[in-house]
């Protein structure tokens, strides 16, 4: 069966899963690493979201969950929820949280829910450039930036002239 | 023209993702109405040939799933088409629906094989990081496999952009396909002198998780990594290396010595806490016989915990349990900090806070560390109340309440439990209040007084958790009768009508108490009769002050009270309190004539007194604990089939088991319960004839079922001359050994700890032995660890080209490879020994491979294995 919570399977990531959820509940991005089914997936966010959500302000950022840690913060009204194993280090997934936001803040221009909302793929975008197979692959905040901006221009181009007119009539007619 | 036409129709008008989302926030139908619309909506889009409609219907689906958990594994090959696309934006959409719904068993997978190996060799590097991505997530052993010459080629790539890339998805690969190893193991390795932090980290991310996985395979590379620790100031990289070195620590104690004073300036130096954290792990974990270092990372724990920050407070606490079993000193130094902590609004706090005082509890203090929790049980809410409770309860019983010296004390400790409004332990209150009564004879006058108290305590009866409590106290004041003040009183309590509140297997247990202090009170009636008119030494005379209260009077008042007690009962509908009811007013029935008739009882003659003399027989004999491994004890007779299958026992025994479930008792009870059973039915059984019905049927079930029976003359348990040697529960208890006085007690302690009866080795509690080491449970990554080992001596004999042995299996071969250094070590340098001096045992096996490396890295000392 896919997606057991066998600790085997899932070892070899750093960082088993990453979820945004809204103050209301509501998911904004979720990343899996690790493999979990869809009916598990949907069954995680539900069990976290409502763990981390009930939690008031002053306590601690971690939460342990079926032998796993899970570390989440809060910035306005989304929570950033990271799953890692016992033994890795939570200030540094703390950290890594932070660096992700702050990359989003920088591309978005003091980020906001909405623009994760509309956004969704973009700020999956800057995540894969953050994070590969669960481990942190770039530290630095310009490079991110500077990698992200150059796919979007890729995509620009092509996104012109893919939707001109002409194109799209010579599509047509081909 | 009528499908391209429509195709155009479709891109003009097609909805972006953009308008599902805006959509979705206006959307009046309901979510899951606007869901399934939109969903109909893309499985239209998806059939159409023009990729561009394809990819955006194949985007909205990506994020309906992700977001909203809709099922997309039917569009699998809609991916892999989108994929094919030469677009990028294209591509992007493709693999990202790929990694997030392609699992092992995807079938479609095999077709993207051919296009992962296109993207992996575009010169886009945008192209080849999304291959890349995707690979790292959804590799399978083909894919894997198919795949490594690509990835071996970019692992040199001379853009650091893919190179990390690359060198991230090498572990997925390795994982997949081990004989990947013996191609990109070299290549790897040379990154760790990368100057790039970025690649330096992601190969320390790689050699991290290989190292969590086996950190044997690791070990020759310790150098590498020992450079990295001193050189890199990237805190990213550093609290991976320290990962990798408390892993290497565990399997090479002499590298702790090496690695101990790097680790500790990191943490003098640096403001970073969570690499002071990481710091602090290691050292605690895996450094813990280095005296210097730990009461450096302690220092930094007290910070930690003083700190308001809760997580600080928290990783503090987590760093102290870890601590705590080789350095007690390092909690018992922050025991205000961890008590404070007690009272922390979080509950994560709290429960750590709590672990860490059950650590440091011993025979001194464990009352006043008791007293403390019991103060924080009674305000805590009721989850973290029981937690205290189990706490305490487990603490204290370890090892046959080995921590114990003031029984009274604890026993009274016990009794408070009951009373704490949220204690849900019962059970496990009540196996301790027992088994402290058969082990420790000199608590027994303190546990019939806490039972006592328990027992008239009538707000105890309406709580459902506490019902065990009941029943072992009930049992207590049966057992330890000659202890109590006012047998009266314990029987009018046993039998007052709030009892009805209590489930009917402790009742019964309530009304055999009840029997048993009817009978002690008679026997004490006449023994103390027979004493004043034989005047000889009775052995009573001295087991209670209280029986010469007994008088003709009392006696008939007691028996009195107990049948209008009972006499209700025995029409109850639950069979065992029927049962026990009925054996009481049997019993009574049998005396009453002989008590009211004659006022002079002495006469030994008399009904009531043999009755009476044969009942205290039966109740005489002490109960006494048993061996946890009694079981063990007993020899599997010749001939007994363990092994057959027994699947059709249920069909046999199933008439038979059903009737079990229903009464439900709790362990120590049913034993003794029905302990006492068998002596009812050998009474029985003197005056009547055995039930022939049951005996018959007995044989017939033997006669159809004989392979489940043993044979028969072995069967036998009057036959005392059978070979086996078999104990019996209280043959047990009789080679008890008196657990010897500590030697460590403190002289001024007012009381002396009272025996407790230990049964031999078997009694402690039997915790299968931990695993030993890491290399037995890695079993399942050997032929990833084996790939490793032998890339890593592909390496070395590269550079090193006169080696010709070769070192397969590290752990097996230490000592002959030690030899072997020795052997060579004789032409090797030596200057290298003169350098290290203070006696480190290890540099006699200077290896020899590593000098050049040793010596760049201010002498490493590197275990045997390296070649």
């Amino acid at each position: 069966m896919i997606g057991c919570f066998g600790r085997r399977y899932d070892m070899l990531d750093n960082i088993h899963f990453v979820l945004l959820v809204s103050r209301q509940g509501k998911v904004r991005l979720t990343k899996w690493y690790s493999p979990y089914a869809q009916k598990e997936r949907s069954k995680v966010i539900r069990e976290l979201s409502g763990v981390i959500l009930n939690r008031g302000p002053k306590l601690c950022n971690f939460v342990e969950w079926r032998g796993y840690k899970v570390v989440y913060k809060r910035y306005a009204s989304l929570y950033f929820c990271m799953c890692i194993d016992q033994e890795d280090n939570e200030l540094e997934v703390l950290e890594i949280i932070h660096h992700y936001v702050e990359i989003l803040d920088r591309y978005f221009g003091s980020v906001c829910e909405l623009d994760l909302i509309f956004n969704f793929h973009k700020a999956y975008y800057i995540l894969d450039e953050l994070l590969i197979a669960g481990e942190l692959q770039e530290s630095s905040k310009k490079t991110v930036a500077r990698i992200i901006s150059a796919q979007d221009q890729l995509v620009e181009v092509a996104k012109e002239e893919a939707s001109s007119i002409s194109n799209i009539i010579a599509q047509a007619t081909k | 023209m009528s499908s391209s036409s429509t195709s155009i129709m479709d891109n003009l008008f097609q909805r972006s993702l953009e308008d599902l989302i805006k959509g979705f926030r206006l959307q009046l139908l309901g979510e899951s109405n606007f869901i399934s619309r939109a969903l109909e909506e893309i499985r239209r889009e998806i059939k159409v040939t023009d990729l561009s409609t394809k990819s955006t219907a194949l985007h909205k689906l990506s994020y309906l799933a992700a977001l909203h958990g809709v099922d997309m594994s039917w569009a699998a090959f809609h991916a892999v088409e989108v994929v094919s696309s030469p677009r990028f934006q294209h591509k992007r959409i493709g693999y990202e629906a790929i990694t997030q719904s392609f699992h092992e068993q995807t079938s479609v997978l095999l077709l993207i094989t051919n296009q992962v190996r296109k993207d992996l060799n575009s010169a886009n590097e945008y192209e080849v990081s999304l291959a890349l991505e995707c690979l790292s997530r959804i590799g399978t052993h083909d894919l894997a496999r198919d795949l490594t010459p690509e990835v071996f080629t970019l692992l040199g790539s001379s853009k650091a952009f893919v190179k990390k890339k690359a060198i991230g998805v090498v572990l997925r690969v390795f994982e997949k396909y081990p004989d990947a190893v013996k191609v990109c193991f070299k290549r790897l390795v040379e990154n760790l002198e990368s100057s790039d932090p970025q690649i330096l980290s992601a190969v320390v991310g790689v050699f991290c998780e290989l190292a969590t996985r086996d950190p044997g395979s690791c070990l020759p590379l310790a150098p590498e990594l020992y450079k990295v620790l001193v050189d890199s100031r990237n805190n990213w990289v550093l609290i991976k290396v320290l990962k990798i070195f408390a892993k290497l620590a565990s399997v090479e104690p002499r590298l702790g010595k090496k690695v101990a004073e790097p680790i500790c300036e990191h943490m003098r130096r640096t403001v970073a806490k969570s690499l002071v954290f990481e710091c602090v792990r290691t050292v605690v974990s895996s450094l813990s016989d280095h005296e210097a270092a730990v009461k450096l990372a302690v220092a930094k724990i007290r910070e930690f915990l003083v700190e308001d920050d809760p997580n600080l407070k928290y990783l503090g606490l987590n760093a102290l349990s870890i601590v705590a079993p080789k350095h007690l000193w390092a909690v018992l130094e922050n025991k205000e900090a961890v008590v404070k902590a007690l009272s922390d609004e979080d509950p994560n706090v709290k429960l750590e806070a709590l672990h860490l005082l059950m650590s440091m509890v011993n025979e001194d203090n464990v009352s006043e560390i008791s007293r403390i929790l019991m103060n924080y049980a009674l305000k805590s809410d009721p989850f973290f109340c029981n937690e205290i409770i189990f706490s305490v309860l487990s603490a204290c019983s370890r090892n046959a309440y080995e921590i114990i010296v003031d029984f009274d004390w604890y026993v009274s400790l016990l009794g408070e439990m009951a009373r704490i409004p949220h204690c849900q332990r019962g059970e496990e209150i009540e196996h301790q209040l027992i088994d402290i009564g058969m082990r420790v004879r000199d608590a027994r006058p303190q546990l019939v007084r806490v039972s006592w108290a328990l027992l008239i305590d009538p707000a105890l009866l309406g709580n459902l958790f506490l019902h065990p409590i009941l029943s072992a106290a009930a049992w207590i004041s049966g057992e330890y009768v000659e202890f109590c003040k006012n047998p009266y009183e314990t029987v009018e309590v046993l039998l007052q009508p709030r009892t009805g509140l209590l489930p009917p297997s402790i009742r019964a247990v309530y009304i055999h108490s009840a029997f048993k202090v009817l009978i002690f009170c008679l026997r004490s009636y006449f023994s103390a009769e027979e004493s004043t008119l034989s005047f000889s030494a009775q052995e009573f005379s001295s087991a209670s002050s209280s029986m010469n209260a007994f008088t003709y009077e009392s006696i008939l008042n007691l028996v009195n009270v107990i049948e209008l007690g009972l006499v209700p009962l025995s029409g109850t509908h639950d069979v065992e309190v029927q049962e026990r009811t009925k054996n009481v007013l049997g019993f009574i029935g049998m005396i009453k004539q002989d008590l009211a008739e004659k006022l002079n009882l002495q006469d030994s003659e008399t009904e009531v007194f043999r009755v009476t003399a044969f009942m205290e027989d039966v109740f005489s004999e002490e109960l006494g604990p048993v061996s946890a491994t009694a079981q063990d004890k007993v020899c599997v007779p010749g001939g007994l089939e363990l092994k057959e299958n027994l699947g059709d026992l249920e069909e046999i025994c199933g008439e038979f088991l059903k009737p079990v479930d229903s009464v439900s008792y709790t362990d120590k009870i049913s034993f003794s319960v029905s302990k006492l059973r068998i002596r009812d039915q050998q009474e029985a059984s003197s005056s009547s004839s055995p039930p022939h019905e049951a005996s018959s049927l007995l044989a017939e079930h033997r006669k159809r079922h004989g392979m489940y029976y043993l044979p028969s003359q072995k069967d036998d348990p009057d036959s005392n001359g059978t070979p086996n040697d078999y104990p019996l529960a209280n043959e047990l208890a009789n080679e008890i050994s008196p657990d010897p006085f500590n030697p460590k007690k403190k002289p001024n302690q007012s009381k002396q700890r009272p025996v407790v009866v230990k049964l031999e080795e078997g009694d402690e509690s039997r915790n299968p032995p931990q695993a030993k080491s890491n290399i037995e449970t890695v079993n399942d990554d050997e032929s990833l660890s084996r790939a490793i080992q032998s890339a890593l001596l592909v390496k070395n004999k590269g550079k090193e080209k006169d080696k010709s042995e070769t070192n397969p299996n590290s752990g097996q071969q230490e000592k002959e490879e030690s030899s072997r250094i020795e052997d060579h070590q004789n032409s090797e340098k030596k200057k290298k020994k003169k350098k290290k001096k203070n006696g480190e045992r290890s540099s006699k096996h200077k290896s020899r491979g590593r000098n050049e490396v040793a010596s760049a890295s201010e002498q490493v000392i590197i275990p045997d294995y390296l070649l």
